[in-house]
């Protein structure tokens, strides 16, 4: 398979050119900041938790390359309108499937799309592109969950 | 027509046969680090298999020769950057190594509470962040010069920042992203009005122009062997013998002292004081293979080969749509850097894909985050140029740049 097959399928460059749930959210329950800084890439993330939990609503400001703009993209959708629980588990199966060297299907179903961010693995450089919004959404989650307890 | 024989020389350099899923290597990465002829690499083996040994201490002679061979370069360094004095020239690890050596043993002597700090706002990390911490340190100010619309210093206002208050003004020669040549002497001339001294990082420019330290007349010159052919693990620091006379040592150990008691020592005269522990005996040794390969293909060769090709990169990749270059228009103003960016395509794209077609180049914020924030962009692309680089190259990576594009959707056309 060549570079374009892997890494700039027509998946990632409909995310790339279309981000979806661009934007911001005023008064976000949790907003946070997330920098690449190997090639200063830069990332905000603006998550609303419900009370009981739901992710209600998520936004991304991103200034990035096509790999990171587009993992921000479908990880939004991803986690939109599910429980934080199981947006944690979303990203412990995402940063497995990019962390580890297992080629099993992660992912399936509504989910299947971010398959097609396997093919950076073979880029490590890129890697950390394509975590950034995730580890920024992790860090999102533990500021939402503290806010609440306060 | 360039004056250096390329095909000949590309001949010393055995990393440019390297093919890159079955594409040919272009090397265009030269700003981060230059290749090293087979002349250089092979005076580091010459020098492990024949005569490995410690230099300033031993009687047998392999010890003298390896202490011959390593000042030696001393020598040749003086004499390629016009010092007055072989005892100016200090080893260091590299250019970041010589910037914080003045920081932490002239700065923390000379800088006072409310001295100022002039720097230029294209500086590479390693000229900026030594001097924050000093200046957060001192409680002294960093002061910014300002830069025309095409990103040459603005000497009109250099002249109303650099007052009073100045205490040491620190510049690149030459910058890594926009390639732009400062006007050194100038700034050295209303440096020393002040009273204040000049530091001049030279890491992007000894390797290109024909540098004199003299002729700049700066206080202090620093520069890394590895852009320069040399091998990594190398770096000059440059200094009027009577400000490194009165500065303190930055490191403390062997080498660098005459005599050592129980409760106090005496340091070692210049370069020595400077130079604590073992250095960096065979890299050192392998920089001045690099130095006279470099004399001898002459440097005003170098450089004229370097406008002919900054040149042909200019007007090709101005013919691309929606690309924006920084820096000078002018080859003849600007050294063989140039950084680019193309409307749509993210400069980390833009280097996987030109990777994938053998095409090295920089992508990224350069070392340069101050100056991506003035230029208002979070990274770009860069190629960068040296002797062994050709026009053909130039059209390889125009064609890269055309397939990127398709690629990445014709987005550069929209």
């Amino acid at each position: 398979m060549s570079l374009a097959d892997d890494l700039y399928r027509e998946t990632i460059l409909d995310h790339y050119h279309n981000p979806r749930n661009n934007g911001s959210i005023d008064n976000a329950s949790a907003t946070v900041e997330g920098v690449n800084p190997l090639c200063g890439d830069e990332l905000t993330l603006y998550l609303n938790v419900s009370p009981a939990g739901l992710i209600e609503d998520v936004k991304l400001m991103a200034h990035g390359c096509s790999i990171n703009t587009a993992s921000g993209s479908m990880m939004s959708e991803a986690i939109l309108g599910q429980s934080v629980e199981r947006a944690e588990e979303i990203i412990e199966s995402f940063k497995n499937m990019m962390l580890t060297k297992s080629d099993e299907v992660a992912f399936e179903d509504e989910l299947e799309e971010l398959e097609a961010l396997r093919g950076v693995k073979k880029y490590p450089v890129r890697i950390k592109c394509a975590l950034l919004p995730w580890n920024t959404l992790l860090e999102g989650i533990q500021t939402a969950k503290s806010t609440k307890k306060e | 027509m360039s004056k250096l024989d390329v095909e000949k020389i590309r001949q010393d350099f055995p990393i440019l046969d390297r093919v890159i899923d079955g594409k040919r290597l272009v090397y265009l990465d030269n700003a981060a680090t230059s290749h090293k002829p087979v002349q250089v690499i092979k005076s580091i083996s010459n020098y492990y298999e024949q005569y490995n040994s410690n230099v300033h201490r031993g009687i047998h002679t392999m010890s003298e020769e390896a202490t011959t061979a390593y000042e030696g370069v001393r020598e040749t360094v003086a004499n390629f950057i016009g010092a007055k004095e072989t005892c100016e020239v200090i080893f260091t690890r590299n250019t970041t190594e010589a910037i914080n050596l003045v920081a932490y043993s002239w700065g923390r002597q000379n800088v006072l509470p409310g001295d100022e700090i002039v720097l230029s706002p294209m500086e590479h990390h390693s000229n900026l962040v030594p001097w924050q911490q000093l200046a957060q340190e001192r409680e002294a100010k960093l002061v910014f010069l300002e830069l025309t619309e095409d990103g040459q210093i603005n000497m009109e206002s250099a002249k109303q920042l650099i007052g009073s208050k100045t205490r040491l003004v620190a510049v690149t020669q030459m910058s890594n992203v926009l390639g732009t040549i400062t006007p050194v002497k100038e700034l050295a001339r209303l440096a020393h009005q002040h009273n204040a001294i000049i530091l001049v990082d030279g890491a992007q420019g000894v390797p290109h122009l024909k540098t004199s330290v003299a002729e700049l007349e700066c206080d202090f010159y620093v520069f890394s062997l590895h852009k320069m052919l040399g091998p990594t693990g190398v770096g000059i620091l440059w200094g009027k013998k009577e400000l490194l006379n009165a500065m303190p040592p930055f490191m403390f150990g062997g080498d660098m002292i005459s005599s050592v008691h129980r409760d106090k020592s005496r340091w070692n005269e210049l370069p020595w004081k400077f130079e604590a522990g073992t250095p960096n005996i065979a890299d050192v040794i392998a920089s001045g293979i690099a130095i006279e390969y470099l004399q001898n293909l002459g440097m005003d060769n170098v450089r004229a080969h370097e406008v002919e090709i900054t040149e042909y990169a200019l007007k090709r990749l101005g013919e691309i749509k929606g690309i924006t270059i920084y820096g000078p228009k002018d080859a003849n103003l600007r050294g063989g850097v140039v950084a680019f960016n193309v409307e749509g395509i993210h400069p980390h794209d833009l280097g996987q894909i030109l990777s994938d077609s053998g095409v090295a180049i920089r992508a990224g914020h350069h070392c340069c985050q101050p100056l991506m924030k003035d230029l208002k962009v979070m990274g770009t692309a860069r190629a960068s140029f040296y002797i062994y680089n050709t026009i053909e190259e130039v059209d390889l990576l125009m064609a890269a740049l055309k397939e990127a594009d398709k690629v990445m959707g014709h987005v550069a056309c929209r």
